[in-house]
Order: C-alpha cells, then sequence, then structure tokens
C-alpha cells in the first residue's frame, strides 16, 4: 500500500493528513504507526479517518490508532471528540458490538501447577461459556430482570452473587455508565439479545488463560500493583461484547439516523454507516441512552464470565477462587461513546469521545482510574492474536493529544476469505498444540479465520503507542489455552 | 428456482466480510445475498436441514432496503430464535398501500447445532457501509458488507 502524497510525518509515530486532504475536512486526520505499520495500513483507513474529519462538532483532530484498518464509517481504531453541546453523536463512530472489550484476571497460580490441569481448565471453559454463533447463556432473565440489567450493569450480576464488590472498582465506570434507560431500547433488541448474557461470541472474541515470563515483565513495581508479581504466574483475559442486544441497538438507530441526518439536521451523507445526529437532539439523545444500555450489558456479560471463570478454577484446584488469588486486574471497554472533560487550547471542555475499536488510556491521577491504580494510571489490556501475545499497558500523562486513548489489539491484515485459503483449522490446532497452547473452538473455518498471520504485529503496535506517548509497556503474555467461538 | 450468484470479496472492509451477489431478476438477487449471508454462519449451506419453516416479510420503499430488512431479519433470528434459515421462494408485489415493495420469503432451516453442524462466524450485522442494488444490464447487482 501507498500512503496519500499529501500524509505528513510528524514525529517518529505519529502522521498527519491535512484538512485540505478532502473537502469537508474541519480538522487534520492524525494516524499513528511505525514506518513499518504505516506501509502496511489499509487505504481504507485513509478514506475513512478523513471522513470523520468532516464530521460537525468534531475536536482538535480525527486519529487512527496503530492497530487500525478498514472498517465501516470510521476506520477500527478511530478516536473523535465532539463538542458534547454542539457536536454530534454517531453509532458508526462506536460499531455495532457496543462495549466489546477486554478483562484481565490474576491468579496466584504458576504455569507449573497449572499445566497438568490445562486440557481439563479450557474443556470446562468451553462447557461453561457458550461461545460460537447465536450461542446462548445460562442466565435465565424475565424481561423485567433484563432491563435491570441494561441500566445497572456488572452490579447487578455482583448483587445476585456473580462477582465480588472489588470487580466493580476495577471496572471502567464501576461497569455501569449512568443514564441508561431501557425505554430507549426496541423490543426487537431486547428479544435479540436477552438470552445472551453469559456469552463469548465468535470471531475475534475469545477467553485465554495466559501465563507472563519473567522477560515479559518490563516494570516490576508498577505490574506489582496490578498483581502481576510473579515469573510464571498465569493470567485469564477474554475478550466479547454486547452481544446480539447491541448489534441490534446499533441497528436499530443508524436507520432512524440515516431517516433524520440530512432532512431534519441539514448534515450530508458521505458513508451511510457516519450516519449522525447532534447529541442533543431527541434521535441524539434517545441512542447515548439506549448505546449505554448496551454498554451495561457488555459489562454484564463479562462479569458473568467471570463469575464462570472463578467457578471452574475452584473446581479444579479444590480451592476458593479466593485462595486461588482470582482477582480482576481490569476491564476495559473498546466501542463507547462517553462525556469526558479534556483541556484543548488550555480550556477544560465537555466533550463525547467516542472510541471504535480503540482503549481509554487515563493517565496517573485522572478522575475514574480506580484508587488502587491512581499513581500508575489506567491498566489499559491488549489482546494479541491467539498465536502470539497479549499486553498490560498503562496510560501516560502524554496521552492528552488523543483524548486519552489508545490501540486495542494487533489489528487485522488479512480478509477473513484470504485466511481461509491459508490456514486450516485442525492444522492450527495441532501445531499450536505442538507449541503448548492448547484450544478449544466452535468453528474451524472461524479458528482459521484467527490465525496468527492475518494480524498486524502485535509487539509493532504496542511499541507505536509508546513510541507516540500514549501508553507504555509494563507486561506482555503469552497464551496456553484459548477458547474460541 | 433459481438462486442467483454471490462471490466474496477479499479487499473490502478487513475484519469483516463483503460479497457481490447477481441475479437476473431481484428475486434471484435476494436469495443469492441471503445465501451468501447464511454461508458466513454455516460451513454447508446445501447440509442444513428444512426442520423448522419460517415466513419471513419485509416492506420497503426501494429495493436497496427490501433488501437490507431480508438481510437485517435473518441475522436477527440467528439470536432471537437460534435459527438458521435458507431461503426456499420468495414473492414480490410491488406498490402495495403505499409501501413500494413487498417480500414473502418462505425459509427452511433448523436451530444453531454445533454438534450437528460445521459453523462458521457469527454475523453481527448487516452494515450500510458501501451497500447498494443496482440494475444492470444482465439483471441486478449488490454489494454488502456484513459485520462480524
Amino acid at each position: 500500500m501507498t500512503v496519500p502524497a499529501q500524509l505528513q510525518r510528524m514525529s517518529e509515530a505519529c502522521w498527519m493528513l491535512p484538512p485540505n486532504y478532502k473537502d469537508g475536512m474541519l480538522v487534520p486526520a492524525i494516524i499513528y504507526g511505525t514506518e513499518k505499520l504505516m506501509s502496511e495500513m489499509d487505504k481504507g483507513v485513509f478514506e475513512q479517518v478523513t471522513n470523520v474529519a468532516t464530521l460537525p462538532g468534531i475536536v482538535r483532530a480525527a486519529f487512527c490508532m496503530p492497530d487500525g484498518h478498514w472498517g465501516y464509517g470510521f476506520p477500527i481504531g478511530g478516536v473523535a471528540a465532539f463538542d458534547a453541546d454542539a457536536g454530534v453523536i454517531s453509532p458508526g463512530g462506536i460499531g455495532f458490538d457496543i462495549n466489546c472489550g477486554v478483562r484481565l484476571v490474576a491468579t496466584n497460580l504458576t504455569e507449573e501447577e497449572v499445566r497438568p490441569h490445562l486440557e481439563t481448565l479450557v474443556d470446562k471453559f468451553y462447557q461453561r461459556v457458550p461461545a460460537g454463533v447465536g450461542a446462548k447463556g445460562f442466565l435465565k432473565t424475565t424481561r423485567k430482570e433484563f432491563n435491570q440489567i441494561l441500566e445497572h450493569g456488572a452490579a447487578w450480576c455482583v448483587e445476585r452473587g456473580f462477582g465480588w464488590e472489588e470487580d466493580l472498582d476495577r471496572t471502567e465506570h464501576r461497569g455501569c455508565l449512568e443514564g441508561a434507560d431501557h425505554n430507549d431500547i426496541s423490543d426487537r433488541a431486547a428479544e435479540r439479545g436477552h438470552n445472551q448474557v453469559g456469552t463469548l461470541g465468535s470471531g475475534n472474541h475469545y477467553l485465554e488463560i495466559q501465563v507472563v515470563r519473567e522477560k515479559n515483565i518490563f516494570d516490576k513495581e508498577t505490574a506489582e500493583v496490578m498483581g502481576i508479581t510473579t515469573p510464571g504466574q498465569v493470567v485469564m483475559m477474554f475478550h466479547c461484547g454486547s452481544r446480539g442486544f447491541g448489534h441490534q441497538v446499533a441497528t436499530d438507530y443508524l436507520m432512524k439516523f440515516l431517516s433524520v441526518m440530512t432532512g431534519k439536521y441539514g448534515i450530508p451523507i458521505r458513508d451511510r454507516e457516519l450516519a449522525c445526529a447532534p447529541l442533543k437532539s431527541p434521535e441524539g439523545t434517545a441512542y447515548f441512552s439506549a448505546m449505554k444500555c448496551a454498554v451495561n450489558m457488555a459489562f454484564a456479560n463479562r462479569q458473568l464470565i467471570l463469575h464462570r471463570i472463578r467457578e471452574v478454577f475452584a473446581e479444579v484446584f479444590g480451592r476458593s477462587a479466593e485462595e486461588l488469588g482470582l482477582h480482576q486486574v481490569y476491564d476495559v471497554s473498546h466501542n463507547t461513546a462517553k462525556i469526558e472533560t479534556h483541556e484543548v487550547n488550555g480550556a477544560k471542555r465537555k466533550l463525547l469521545v467516542h472510541r471504535k475499536g480503540a482503549t481509554r488510556a487515563f493517565a496517573p491521577g485522572m478522575e475514574d482510574v480506580p484508587a488502587c491504580y491512581k499513581r500508575i494510571g489506567q491498566p489499559v489490556i491488549i489482546g494479541g492474536s491467539m498465536e502470539t501475545g497479549s499486553y498490560l499497558l498503562v496510560g501516560q500523562p502524554t496521552g492528552a493529544e488523543t483524548f486519552f486513548s489508545t490501540c486495542h489489539g494487533s489489528g487485522r491484515i488479512m480478509s477473513r476469505g484470504e485466511a481461509k485459503r491459508r490456514f486450516r483449522g485442525e492444522k492450527l490446532i495441532h501445531d499450536m498444540r505442538e507449541r503448548g497452547i492448547y484450544v478449544r473452538a466452535v468453528s474451524m473455518p472461524g479458528l482459521a479465520e484467527e490465525a496468527g498471520g492475518a494480524y498486524k504485529s502485535v509487539d509493532e503496535v504496542v511499541l507505536a503507542t509508546e513510541i507516540a506517548g500514549l501508553t507504555r509497556r509494563i507486561a506482555r503474555f503469552e497464551p496456553i489455552g484459548n477458547v474460541k467461538g | 428456482m433459481n438462486r442467483g450468484h454471490y462471490e466474496y470479496l477479499d479487499d473490502i472492509a478487513t475484519a469483516d466480510v463483503a460479497f457481490r451477489a447477481t441475479g437476473k431478476t431481484l428475486e434471484e438477487l435476494l436469495v443469492a445475498a441471503a445465501d451468501a449471508t447464511l454461508a458466513v454462519m454455516l460451513s454447508r449451506p446445501v447440509g442444513l436441514e428444512p426442520r423448522i419453516k419460517h415466513e419471513i416479510r419485509v416492506a420497503a420503499q426501494n429495493e436497496e432496503m427490501l433488501l437490507y430488512r431480508l438481510l437485517e431479519e435473518l441475522v436477527f433470528l440467528k439470536d432471537a430464535k437460534q435459527l438458521l434459515l435458507r431461503v426456499e421462494k420468495i414473492e414480490l408485489q410491488q406498490h402495495s398501500a403505499g409501501i413500494s415493495f413487498q417480500a414473502v420469503a418462505e425459509c427452511a432451516g433448523d436451530t444453531i447445532d454445533p454438534e450437528k453442524y460445521v459453523l462458521g462466524v457469527d454475523v453481527k450485522a448487516v452494515t450500510m457501509h458501501l451497500f447498494s442494488v443496482k440494475h444492470t444490464g444482465e439483471g441486478w447487482e449488490a454489494l454488502v458488507i456484513l459485520d462480524i
């Protein structure tokens, strides 16, 4: 891929397309990446990030993170902030899988202790955390209970014994966005997703048993604050979102926004997935509330999965989850829009920050960073491909430029079709087993699509965020067990 | 019934699935696009047992939205009823009661069972990115990107 001729290099890992690149751009487009990542960047990224730069009320720039790739509407890896009074909200800037995110859980077990039980653990996770196309969960809820989940998020689960109070302290916004009103969601959305709490989904969603090796703890003191204390220590990481419920919320409102965007609000449509409406309009307000319902459903989903993980560990090792040290490290959201206060040209401004396939990365001392992490900054959990590794990072004060946002994963580089032609699920399972990684997957073709070779190098992606000052590397984890949808 | 054709397009929307569907008639196009969507979630769609019958009725003001609504309903039923469906017959009615198009699709399929079927990946949504339905010299053509 050749990058656009107008692309200017601002610093080692920061590149810019000026507003005169395309008609209607209100701000520049800024893309992060090393030279290698930029040379691999999809052409769609440049097109889409500059489209975002045309949306009304956008502040500072339209950003794309180093794991960025061609999505719909916004690129994946897209970050854009809009004035909370005069700006817009866009479902395509959040994504269909609202609050898709990653949760990291520590244990006090070592690889040596876990290895003899690896297959039993993975097999039990495979049974207890339903995955794959259309999978439904074990939690049966009435519509009234489902509505409570939408408004209370992870706390609903903790109140019913599916988790510990400290889990909420270690989740963005304590696992619940305020202002979610179930009256703003359709019956269709509830019908589609009410039985999916506690399910993983498919595609790039996973549940992994991982190990931190001595060479991969880059900042021992900071890692210890997050409970990563011992070389060989085993952790659990999983990635999933708001399932069919969130997908339907996004679908419903995309249609609503398209019907009013131009006629009622006079905003030209460049890509129908960039449909948007003023945040303060009736449609914008209703979507913001419905989106929060989906955010909360996803927090509850991950909370229930954490509960299952604790149950399985306790069963297999014959000790309680507390004794096994199964403390949640943190839970991050990828696909959201949140009201945040940031400094713009020396003044504090209330902004609606859209992050689509991007992670909030608050710096030390900032509001909503839990007390236990106030000194080190917000933990940022980066899931790599199933064959390579994942990272734990922390937010940096220099991340202010991107409204304290960073990458979310390694970023796809190969199409699903190409991956299926190049890799075979059965062979991957065999090869990974030879390398000490035990995998259970619902779908063999689905597994082939997730081969390590289909992704950018996660090491290069997190390095780019560190060079750019967005996040700092603390530890790297390697997979030893994996459940895929 | 002729089912039209589809092909997946690799160089669009990296992490998602894009396809082009074609048909000599609009009915064929709708069926081809439904087949392409099903084949993302199910490895061998022809092996889907027609155990459960389900009728889908969708209406729209134009051909484009008619296709969108049909695919969106199939994606909805996959989660809401755990149903994977193949369109067996489709009938178009035009200009009825102020709505330009209405499609009645008679579908048959089975509940999702990973033990019985080789499943593919979940379709989260039908996106509007580059979504198009157009009349060509030889019939109808659509471009669709599914969110995975």
